[in-house]
């Protein structure tokens, strides 16, 4: 116990790396989703199969894969494009840097699909309205459709928050210094493992629980104008 | 030349291709199919112990939540929520080296399985997948129509006969396509063994990375591994969920439209 | 029997000019070639039965479907369809047109998110271009005209469905447009809330409002309605003044629907 006293400023330097983490991976999953979602819903065919085989590929293969796979690749990648161009000598990603990109990566794909269905349960009804008043489709997108698609897909993009929040810990393994490393690192230098392990967990489930109720916080004001169950 | 120094010439010269000039190594990928195939049985192996004992320890506990006995429900509420709301590696890491450390663990009757780290990964794939699967029960319990129930009580049958003959088999059923979800999201999670030095498909593509001084080619293979199991084992559920779900007479969706709508 | 275009009004200056409209789903031919012309004030009901292509005609008016082939006029704009230049031209014509078609759908529509006056003041303000205090001051004397000033900051969902038509045809009022047009305004009221939409669309063409009025509503057709159209598979079967049509044997098939219908 008192190890982890000794050790607070690190578990909280790392938990609050896990929660930029986490945060930077939701907005550019929410801007990557957007894009696809609407690439699904209205592009040409070939964008759409495009859009498919993106949220097929993330679909199937495991994160941690995926981690490793864009981090290393992605790191020799880069590295033979600038000695291939002249360009740069060596790059080494940032790990905070490589998470974000990995874990937007991963999750656009899944919010693609919570705008997609999102936008499907809009009653065409509430679109056809606006363009009977003569709105153009930039109006009738920032007035009508983008207010009520983040209320439909609320609930389904907390969800994936939830998930992506478990899943930063992944990204301790490249090196990334958040919760998890340290929480690690503490418990091999104090030869207490359990104990920081646990604590851990426990930062989580406190993360967790919070974003439970921010989540029901931000539900309900997007929702203001329904009835419960309409 | 001869059709057999003709291969040879070939094989040499494709290997050679492959190391030199191609940007993935795939002869030596191809050539190391061995490890790969522990990997894909390690990988299948612990996806299917978590997904039955965690569906063992999960059922009664769905029951107990189902029919909110007092206590036991909210314990179980507790254990659920922990488990679904913090990392699976985090919950593996206290498997493997967090029980390590106390001397009675180490002493106990059960060291030489938990000292072993695919017994250690499996246990955590099971309780983190019967928490999962508590909920999932849960949900199918509850969709079971209530006039089915009432008519089972109406016949006078007992509770736990009802239970075994009606209720659980139409719940079940219903749950498929939930369960179906499970086992790939435990597929992608099963990946986490490679940490405990299991060699499962990324374990596998850590070691060809590590022996040959790769960077990515491993990474790269498991990736493509993966895929294809993810591919075989949605068809297959596929076909499962199409057949026992035949008599809802629903227009039920298969478990890849919804893994598309998740 | 009356016939199509023989005895359609072709007058010039006509507010509301919708002329030899053609539209098919696929294979299947849903308007034949419908040609109607609305004079300032008139009140037009178009019957038919289901399946006669009456909802589609008035969505190929404001443009909610795009007509195969024929033309429409709304207050002198005017489109040719099939739009011939792709640019930036037709589509501000049909924006036009559609900001002078006022619309009430059967199932009113009322943006969900947005309260009552917030619904009424929408158009105004963000398509018309007016100040909020001048878009407010509409809003609210149009609510009056409704009758349901009180209800100005509820949300959508907390009223009932003819209390949600009155307000969207106060929003459709709110864009000063030269014509409204009424897609089966009542048919998903429940009974007793019927009368108070019909007394509001009363109102309207008492005060001289362009309206065309698609309308399971017989006693609205035979009472308030200076011109009647009787559509059938997708053409005009008969249409004129209501004394005129609603005189049994013009039509049988008139006849028939009248019968089918319980008024």
């Amino acid at each position: 116990m008192e190890g982890l006293w000794e050790y607070r400023w690190l578990l909280l330097q790392g938990t609050g790396v896990t929660l930029l983490l986490g945060l930077c991976g939701l907005a550019l999953a929410l801007a990557i989703g957007l894009v696809c979602a609407a690439a699904k819903i209205g592009g040409t065919p070939v964008v759409k199969r495009l859009a498919g085989y993106y949220t097929t590929f993330v679909r199937s293969v495991p994160d941690l894969c995926m981690m490793l796979l864009l981090y290393f690749g992605g790191q020799t990648l880069l590295n033979k494009l600038g000695a291939a161009t002249g360009w740069w000598d060596y790059i080494e990603i940032n790990s905070l840097a490589a998470g974000v990109i990995t874990i937007g990566f991963i999750f656009g794909a899944y919010m693609t699909e919570s705008f997609r269905g999102a936008y499907g349960s809009i009653p065409k009804g509430q679109l056809e309205a606006a363009m009977a008043i003569g709105m153009t489709s930039r109006q009738l997108f920032r007035r009508i459709t983008f207010p009520q698609l983040m209320g439909y897909a609320l609930p389904s993009i907390g969800v994936n928050w939830m998930v992506l929040l478990k899943t930063t810990a992944l990204v301790s393994v490249v090196g990334l210094k958040d919760l998890v490393f340290f929480g690690v690192s503490a418990g091999r230098s104090t030869r207490d493992p359990f104990t920081f392990l646990i604590a851990i967990l426990v930062i989580y489930l406190i993360l967790t629980a919070l974003s439970d109720v921010a989540l029901r916080a931000i539900e309900a004001r997007y929702t203001r104008g329904r009835r419960i169950g309409a | 030349m001869t059709l057999a120094a003709f291969f040879s010439g070939f094989m040499a010269w494709i290997t050679e291709f492959s190391s030199k000039s191609s940007p993935v190594d795939f002869v030596l990928i191809l050539s190391h199919w061995d490890i790969f195939l522990i990997g894909i049985k390690n990988t299948v192996l612990l996806v299917l112990v978590g997904l039955s004992f965690g569906a063992v320890i999960a059922l009664p506990m769905a029951i107990a939540r189902w029919k909110r006995v007092p206590f036991l429900a909210k314990a179980i509420g507790v254990f659920v929520y922990v488990f679904r709301g913090s990392p699976m590696l985090v919950q593996a890491y206290v498997f493997y080296y967090g029980l390590a450390q106390f001397e009675a663990v180490r002493n106990s009757f059960l060291w030489p399985v938990l000292r072993e780290p695919w017994w250690c990964a499996a246990i955590a794939f099971a309780i983190n997948s019967a928490a999962y699967q508590v909920e999932i029960f849960r949900g199918g319990l509850d969709s079971v129509p209530r006039g089915e129930i009432e008519a089972t009580a109406a016949i006078g049958m007992s509770q736990g006969s009802a239970l075994r003959h009606v209720i659980l088999p139409s719940a079940l059923r219903r749950c498929l396509p939930m369960i179906a979800n499970e086992s790939i999201f435990l597929l992608h999670g099963s990946a986490i063994a490679s940490m405990l030095t299991i060699t499962d498909v990324l374990g596998a593509g850590r070691k060809l990375n590590a022996q040959y001084y790769l960077a990515y080619e491993g990474f790269l293979a498991a990736t493509v591994i993966y895929m294809a199991l993810v591919f075989i084992i949605t068809r297959i559920l596929g076909w499962v969920e199409r057949r026992t779900l035949k008599h809802l007479a629903l227009q039920s969706m298969t478990t890849r439209e919804q893994t598309q709508m998740i | 029997m009356m016939q199509n275009k023989a005895n359609s009004p072709q007058l010039s200056g006509a507010t509301l000019i919708a002329r030899d409209i053609h539209k098919s789903f696929g294979s299947l031919e849903v308007l034949k070639g419908i040609t109607v012309e609305a004079q300032k004030g008139e009140v037009i009901s178009i019957l038919g039965s289901s399946g006669s292509g009456k909802s589609t005609f008035l969505r190929c008016i404001n443009f909610l479907e795009t007509a195969d082939s024929g033309y429409i006029e709304v207050n002198g704009t005017g489109v040719e369809v099939p739009v011939r230049d792709s640019g930036k031209a037709s589509t501000q014509k049909i924006l036009a047109l559609r900001r002078n078609t006022g619309f009430v759908f059967q199932s009113f529509n009322l943006w969900s998110h947005m309260t009552v006056l917030q619904n009424l003041m929408e158009g105004p303000l963000h398509v018309l271009g007016l100040s909020s205090s001048e878009a407010r001051d509409r809003a609210r004397k149009l609510l009056q005209r409704v009758g349901l000033a009180e209800k100005e900051d509820a949300y959508p969902a907390f009223l009932s469905g003819g209390q949600q038509q009155r307000v969207a045809i106060a929003r459709a009022l709110a864009m000063e447009p030269a014509a409204l047009l009424f897609d089966e305004p009542t048919s998903a009221l429940d009974p007793e809330l019927v009368g108070e939409v019909l007394r509001v669309m009363r109102g309207l063409a008492e005060e001289g409002r362009t309206m065309l009025v698609v309308t399971h509503e017989i006693s609205f057709a035979r009472d308030v309605s200076s011109r009647v159209v009787f559509l059938h598979k997708g053409q005009i079967e008969m249409q004129g003044k209501p004394a005129e049509v609603f005189r049994r044997g013009q039509s049988e098939r008139f006849d028939q629907f009248l019968a089918n219908t319980a008024h």
